[in-house]
């Protein structure tokens, strides 16, 4: 392995994001203020309890879920595309480095960010909702899984993508529903038996019930399957990466 | 010593069908600059990216250091050093850092004093913690080098590197590719000058058409080429030359009416005066005096044309 390699790629990364924290902080923290004001202390305070727990700290596992899934996609597609799109990535591809080396670097740079962003999210919830942590080891665990999983599907993107456009549409038009209709704002108990149904083929519904688990113990699919789904995503997403770097296909000619 | 780098019969066909390389055999020496003259599109920059990792090879094997660059990259790649033909920098990074991160991404640990020794030998020390974006084109190319130096390969690959650069700059370039060269660099640099290769290369290689038409030592292509002749016209037709003016040089042509003398322009004694002089004596009355030069160019020309023949 070629850990120097990879410490470079991921460092020159958090670089790139260091020097645009202000914007990298400020915006997921405004808008889950945001969401706690309108969904939290307005319409929160109509909404009877769910599942024994309060409106406003239901939705705080779902919020860091929205934040950290978009933020993984948009971090890590951006990291690669960017290479692709103003040439440099010439110099990754006459290094000495295989694609797990890249993959470690790129989507490891990625996946922090979005975890900062996160962290960040679940410490401002803590300024407007009064809840506690079950299971902080699994909450940490779903946590960065989460992270890494929808990194290496950004990742994906980025080389697929052809333009800006393009980059911008599948997290637009897949992700935002999926993690929308996944549960970040109602419980999947509280839908007709038809949509419950339909939700369970929704995989970003096991990630949502599995973080929610392990905070206030209550999940809409058993922990293990949460866990199964997460994982089973990571090696997917593994495994188109180790098939792109192995065909070259959109990178190499 | 073996070659330090072995290309054989390297072949590349796009997925379009176009056959960029059509079986490319090269070798070349460990410390010397090979110069590879070929109009565009003759398959100079396809020829580099196989060589690197950029492209892979529909067939054919290269060898760096004698690591194969397919199934022993890291090592192959390791003494790689590229400088692309585009400028492909990231605009907002600091000079300093793109360099660092270049040389990190050849797993080579970090060296600040051999960075500063890379950036000062290119003038960049003063702008170190300047963004690429700030720079002029001249001075992003130099970086272009610097990261490419930055983990200190034993083979350089420059890919026209003065294309579209000012005079000073390109005499600066060659200054800089001698000075690599004197520390057991080897550079293999891609141009379409001629004038280029002339200045800087051990040896010259030819390619049109994805085929190399020709390898040779400047100097003995130079030689080949830095011949003139002279022609001298006569008032009247002979049927010989005269015993007095036998030598190797000199022939007469087809109907007799003018001599014509090979020589050397790099030589010290062309020998005109010597010659003028004898014809005279000879009795011969002169009509004109013309001289040509067969040039590099027309080599070349002449070559890339016969390359373009079905």
């Amino acid at each position: 392995m070629n850990w120097t390699a990879v410490k470079s790629i991921y460092l020159f990364e958090m670089t790139r994001f260091f020097r645009t924290i202000t914007q990298s902080f400020i915006s997921p923290v405004l808008s889950t203020s945001l969401y706690f004001v309108v969904f939290g202390a307005a319409i929160g305070s109509r909404i009877q309890e769910v599942e024994g727990v309060s409106y406003a700290a239901f939705i705080v596992p779902g919020l860091i879920m929205l934040s950290v899934i978009t933020q993984s996609i948009s971090n890590a597609s951006f990291g690669i595309y960017f290479p692709k799109f103003i040439g440099t990535i010439f110099e990754l591809l006459s290094a000495p480095v295989n694609f797990l080396e890249i993959v470690m670097g790129y989507v490891g740079a990625a996946a922090t960010k979005a975890l900062f962003i996160g962290v960040i999210i679940l410490l401002t919830a803590f300024l407007f909702v009064d809840f506690e942590i079950q299971h902080p080891i699994a909450m940490v665990g779903f946590l960065v899984l989460t992270c890494i999983s929808f990194a290496l599907m950004g990742f994906i993107i980025g080389i697929w993508a052809g333009n800006f456009e393009q980059l911008q549409l599948v997290p637009l038009l897949i992700i935002t529903p999926l993690v929308f209709l996944g549960g970040s704002f109602y419980s999947i108990s509280m839908l007709p038996p038809v949509w419950q149904v339909i939700s369970h083929f929704n995989p970003v519904v096991y990630l949502i019930s599995g973080f929610r688990w392990s905070f206030f113990g209550t999940a809409d699919v058993p922990i293990g399957l949460s866990l199964f789904a997460i994982t089973g995503f990571t090696t997917l997403c593994l495994g188109v990466i180790w098939w792109i770097f192995k065909t070259g296909w959109r990178i190499r000619q | 010593m073996p070659p330090i780098v072995e290309i054989n019969a390297l072949r590349k066909a796009y997925a379009s069908g176009f056959e960029a390389l059509k079986g490319v055999d090269l070798s070349i020496e460990e410390g010397e600059i090979l110069a590879l003259l070929g109009p565009n599109g003759a398959g100079k920059t396809t020829l580099i990216s196989t060589v690197c990792g950029i492209t892979t090879a529909t067939s054919g094997a290269v060898s760096v250091g004698g690591h194969d660059t397919v199934r022993d990259f890291r090592a192959a790649r390791s003494m790689i050093g590229l400088v692309p033909q585009e400028i492909n920098l990231e605009p907002f990074e600091k000079v300093q850092n793109t360099v660092k991160f270049s040389r990190g991404l050849f797993g080579q640990t970090p060296d600040p004093a051999l960075i500063e020794k890379i950036l000062r030998q290119l003038s960049l020390w003063d702008k170190r913690d300047a963004q690429i974006r700030e720079l002029s084109g001249g001075m992003k190319r130099r970086v272009l080098i610097a990261k490419a130096l930055s983990h200190e390969p034993r083979v350089l690959f420059l890919d026209e590197p003065t294309a579209g650069v000012d005079v000073e700059l390109r005499r600066d370039m060659w200054e800089i590719v001698a000075e690599l060269k004197r520390d057991g660099v080897t550079i293999i640099l891609t141009t379409h000058y001629i004038e280029e290769a002339e200045a800087i290369a051990d040896r010259i290689g030819v390619i049109a058409s994805g085929e190399i038409l020709l390898v040779e030592d400047k100097d003995k292509l130079m030689a080949r080429m830095g011949k003139k002749e002279l022609e001298v016209q006569l008032s009247a037709p002979i049927t010989a030359i005269p015993d007095s003016l036998a030598s190797d040089a000199l022939r007469l042509n087809e109907d007799g009416t003018a001599l014509i003398y090979t020589y050397d322009t790099r030589s010290e004694r062309t020998g005109i005066t010597k010659l003028l002089a004898e014809v005279a004596a000879a009795g011969l009355t002169l009509r004109d005096v013309v001289t040509r030069q067969s040039s590099l160019e027309d080599i070349f020309v002449g070559l890339v044309h016969e390359g373009d023949a079905p």
